[in-house]
């Protein structure tokens, strides 16, 4: 367990006012013009045969992949960033369809509460339902709910073999005559895909369909990363490439997301009062929009 | 009764669907656990717009209301403590509509588990999930209690297969969290979703799900070893897992279990083992052979007697059926059974077996194990006749010893089955006051009123309200 006190008196109680958090600053960083803190680095432990890992919500995701490769697992979380990053922004990399959502990986997290108390949400087991799932909503609040301090994820085994292939086939064929690709990307004219398991099976999958093995996805615009229905999603025009499935599509325009359903917003508005009632975490950074 | 809100339920539906007849009253009392409680109307709506009306009649007349599947909830989470409604979403059972190139469904709650898989069969899907109840319990009750089942393994716990849930909260407003898409919409979107899985009836109702629809596996291979002693298998468990394999399905059996189902279904299982271990793999042929040799070489390095390889689908549906209906066979033993349900890291599971074993002697029980091994998920089966003078006293105190063993041990309160009231009080044993707090106040934020399935999940004082009384007879 990581000793979490210094980074609660950091982050202090009502009384000390509105305060941001920044891992690596790869997507937004702090908020700007209010007093900054940073979460606890490092690998607390790794128990390969629970396929767990606990380590500070400021360890470099990168950092924690290598520790992990070194007995051939690995966690469904976007490189680049902090783990505490990468899960309170809450979006995944192109492996989403296959890997699943960042959402699923967290099992526990201790964190600093608005008042200034360390709080757990969760357990330590692979599964458990004991209480309401207050993980889930810290996944993606971007700090508003709590700051992460050290968190308990699941990791998953590196497969035996891994393999981007491209075709000119239609995305519903793909998606139809594949079995559980890890990821399937469109940009309106090929369909990229990602394969894992054993080499041989990749093969004869590849083979049914005609693909042809390639480097690595497309490049992905960089415009907006948008959510949508995954049947809208394969309505986009102009240049892009669709997650096949999952409904997220990276496009070279910008794009303001539409506004929420009032109901829900008032609904996301009303849990982070409840939490912080003062708006005192990464204040300004709106819960829904 | 409360004339003025009966009336008023009976407008809001048809007389016909407001039900206060005692004997079919009795029913709506308690769910599959042993704990019983009061109703005196039970209301069947058809639509979201009846949920509606019968939420907005009890929150008028500051009356509660328990929403309630198939009653197969084994914490209590669907106990009426004291008369609230009953809200059954039995009849709204449609499956509403199927994507099967993006894999979902909408679905209403009342949506049997086993039928939706029986439903989208023909195009090659089905749901994951699959809790040993699956013939009968409904989508609903999945979603409030995030359940699992063997195949929870690979593919995850109900949560990971719910996309979005239409929920009419306790305003008797309609608001539908998540969407099709598998990130909440919109820059910074809270997962409300998220936060709804698992709420046990006290966020609001659910009235529609879109649900995942799972591929299914091209092959599979159904292996069965046993072994001298429950170590061995519990070890096995860890070496595959620790070995970069997460098979389908992991699930072990103790002596007294396979003693019990054998004899009910004639599967052949070694009644001489102590421990027999079920393993399934899925996939495409390469994989799925490397997968089966592999395994079977540790369980043969781990002290497996025999190996038992499944030769086509029927003896796979044999082995399974021991599994499914364990429950059914132990009906044999002696009339009454406590199922418990507990989580511990998969390396604590041969040292708190050894504990389970000891508490279940101390206090002069019979205990069966039979449980999903994979996720470390035990299911200790407490076996008595509650004829028996002061065994139910015994039942809850050798209970009690097994889920703090278990929370000793680095594990959880409930792998699967939920708090509802059975677990109520044990709570503390995992949260601090500050972790109960934060739960509180999430459940505030969806349910203002504490109308929704009250006295439920949190105690007091953290559970603000009323402390709700416990019914006599109620284990908690
Ligand atoms: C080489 C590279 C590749 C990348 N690939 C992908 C990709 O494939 N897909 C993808 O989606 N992203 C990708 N990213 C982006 C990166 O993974 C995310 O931006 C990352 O999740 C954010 O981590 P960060 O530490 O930089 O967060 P920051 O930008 O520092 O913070 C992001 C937000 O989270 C909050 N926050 C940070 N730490 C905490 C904490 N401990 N508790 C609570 N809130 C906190 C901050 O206040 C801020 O609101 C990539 C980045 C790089 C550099
Ligand atoms: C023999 C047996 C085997 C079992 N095996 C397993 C197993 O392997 N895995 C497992 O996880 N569970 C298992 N269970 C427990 C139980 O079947 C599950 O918890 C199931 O999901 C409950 O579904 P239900 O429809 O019966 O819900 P109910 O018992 O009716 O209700 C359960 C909870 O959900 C709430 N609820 C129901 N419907 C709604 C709705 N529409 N909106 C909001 N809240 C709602 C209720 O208020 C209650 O709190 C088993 C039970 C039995 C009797």
């Amino acid at each position: 367990m990581i000793d979490l006190a210094e980074f609660a008196a950091a982050v202090g109680d009502a009384d000390a006012g509105p305060v941001t958090i920044t891992g690596l600053g790869t997507r937004g960083g702090p908020v700007p013009g209010v007093r900054c803190v940073g979460a606890p680095a490092g690998i607390a432990w790794l128990q390969p045969d629970e396929m767990t890992v606990c380590c500070g919500a400021g360890t470099p995701v990168d950092e924690l992949v290598a520790a992990l490769a070194e007995h051939r697992q690995t966690v469904a979380l976007p490189a680049g960033g902090t783990v505490g990053g990468a899960l309170s922004v809450g979006r995944a990399d192109v492996r989403q369809l296959g890997w699943g959502p960042v959402r699923d990986t967290l099992l526990q997290a201790r964190y600093v509460s608005a008042a200034g108390e360390v709080v757990k949400a969760g357990g330590p087991t692979v599964k458990n339902v004991s209480g309401f799932d207050v993980c889930r909503l810290l996944v993606g609040s971007r700090g508003t709910l709590g700051f992460l301090g050290e968190v308990i994820l699941r990791t998953r085994p590196l497969a035996r073999a891994s393999q981007w292939y491209r075709t000119s086939a239609e995305p519903a064929v793909v998606q139809r005559g594949l079995y559980r690709p890890v990821s399937l990307l469109w940009d309106g004219t090929m369909v990229w895909a990602l394969l894992e398991g054993h080499p041989e099976d990749l093969a004869a999958q590849a083979a049914s369909l005609g693909m042809e093995p390639c480097d690595g996805p497309p490049t992905l615009p960089t415009g907006s990363r948008r959510v949508l229905p995954p049947a809208e999603a394969m309505a986009s025009t102009g240049t892009f490439v669709v997650e096949l499935g999952v409904g997220v599509v990276h496009h070279a325009d910008q794009w303001t997301s539409p506004t929420r359903d009032a109901r829900e917003a008032a609904l996301a508005e009303a849990v982070r009062r409840e939490m912080d009632p003062t708006g005192r975490l990464n204040p300004v950074l709106p819960v829904h929009g | 009764m409360n004339d003025t809100l009966l009336a008023a339920l009976r407008e809001a539906l048809s007389p016909a669907r407001v039900h206060t007849d005692g004997s079919e009253l009795g029913l709506y009392r308690r769910d599959a656990s042993n704990i019983e409680g009061r109703t005196e109307v039970v209301c069947f709506p058809l639509t979201t717009a009846e949920v509606q009306a019968c939420v907005r009649a009890c929150v008028r007349h500051e009356v509660p209301f328990v929403a309630r599947g198939s009653g197969t909830g084994l914490a209590g989470g669907a106990t009426p403590l004291d008369g609230e409604v009953v809200i059954a979403l039995t009849k709204m059972d449609a499956v509403v509509s199927v994507d099967p190139v993006n894999r979902h469904a909408w679905v209403e709650p009342g949506v049997l588990n086993l039928d939706l898989s029986r439903q989208v069969a023909h195009l090659g899907l089905h749901f994951a999930p699959d809790p040993s109840s699956q013939q009968s319990c409904s989508i609903g009750g999945n979603v409030a209690n995030n359940s699992g089942g063997p195949h929870c393994l690979a593919d995850g716990v109900t949560t990971s297969h719910i996309l979005a849930a239409e929920v009419v909260l306790s305003d008797g407003e309609v608001v539908v969290l998540g969407s099709e898409a598998w990130e909440p919409a919109g820059a910074g979107g809270l997962d409300l979703r998220g936060g709804f899985v698992g709420s046990e009836g006290m966020f609001g109702i659910a009235t529609k799900l879109c649900v995942r629809l799972t591929q299914n596996p091209p092959g599979v291979v159904t292996m069965l070893f046993d072994y001298e002693s429950v170590e061995a298998g519990a070890e096995t468990v860890s070496a595959i897992i620790a070995d970069g394999m997460v098979p389908a399905a992991l699930e072990m059996m103790d002596k007294l279990c396979i003693e019990a189902v054998e004899a009910y279904i004639h599967a052949g299982l070694p009644t001489d083992a102590a421990a027999v271990l079920l393993v399934e793999v899925t996939g495409l042929p390469a994989g799925l052979a490397a997968d089966r040799d592999r395994i079977v070489e540790i369980a043969l390095a781990h002290g497996a007697r025999t190996v038992r390889i499944a030769k086509d689908e029927a003896e796979r549906a044999l082995l399974w059926k021991g599994r499914k209906t364990a429950f059914g066979a132990i009906a044999r033993i002696k009339p009454n059974y406590y199922l418990h349900d507990t989580v511990v890291p998969r390396r604590m599971l041969p040292t708190v077996l050894g504990k389970v074993y000891e508490i279940a002697a101390r206090h002069d029980l019979l205990v069966l194990n039979v449980f999903h091994a994979g996720d470390g998920n035990l299911h200790p089966l407490l076996v008595f006749d509650k004829r028996e003078p002061g065994v139910m006293e015994r039942v809850h105190a050798a209970g009690e010893e097994i889920v703090r063993a278990s929370v000793e041990a680095g594990g959880v309160l409930s792998g699967e089955h939920g708090i509802g009231l059975e677990k109520r009080d044990f709570m503390p044993l995992m949260f601090a006051p500050a972790d109960l707090a934060a739960q509180a106040a999430v459940r505030r934020a969806f349910d203002p009123t504490g109308l929704a399935n009250p006295g439920k999940v949190l105690p007091s004082p953290a559970g603000c309200g009323d402390l709700q009384h416990v019914p006599e007879g109620a284990w908690v």
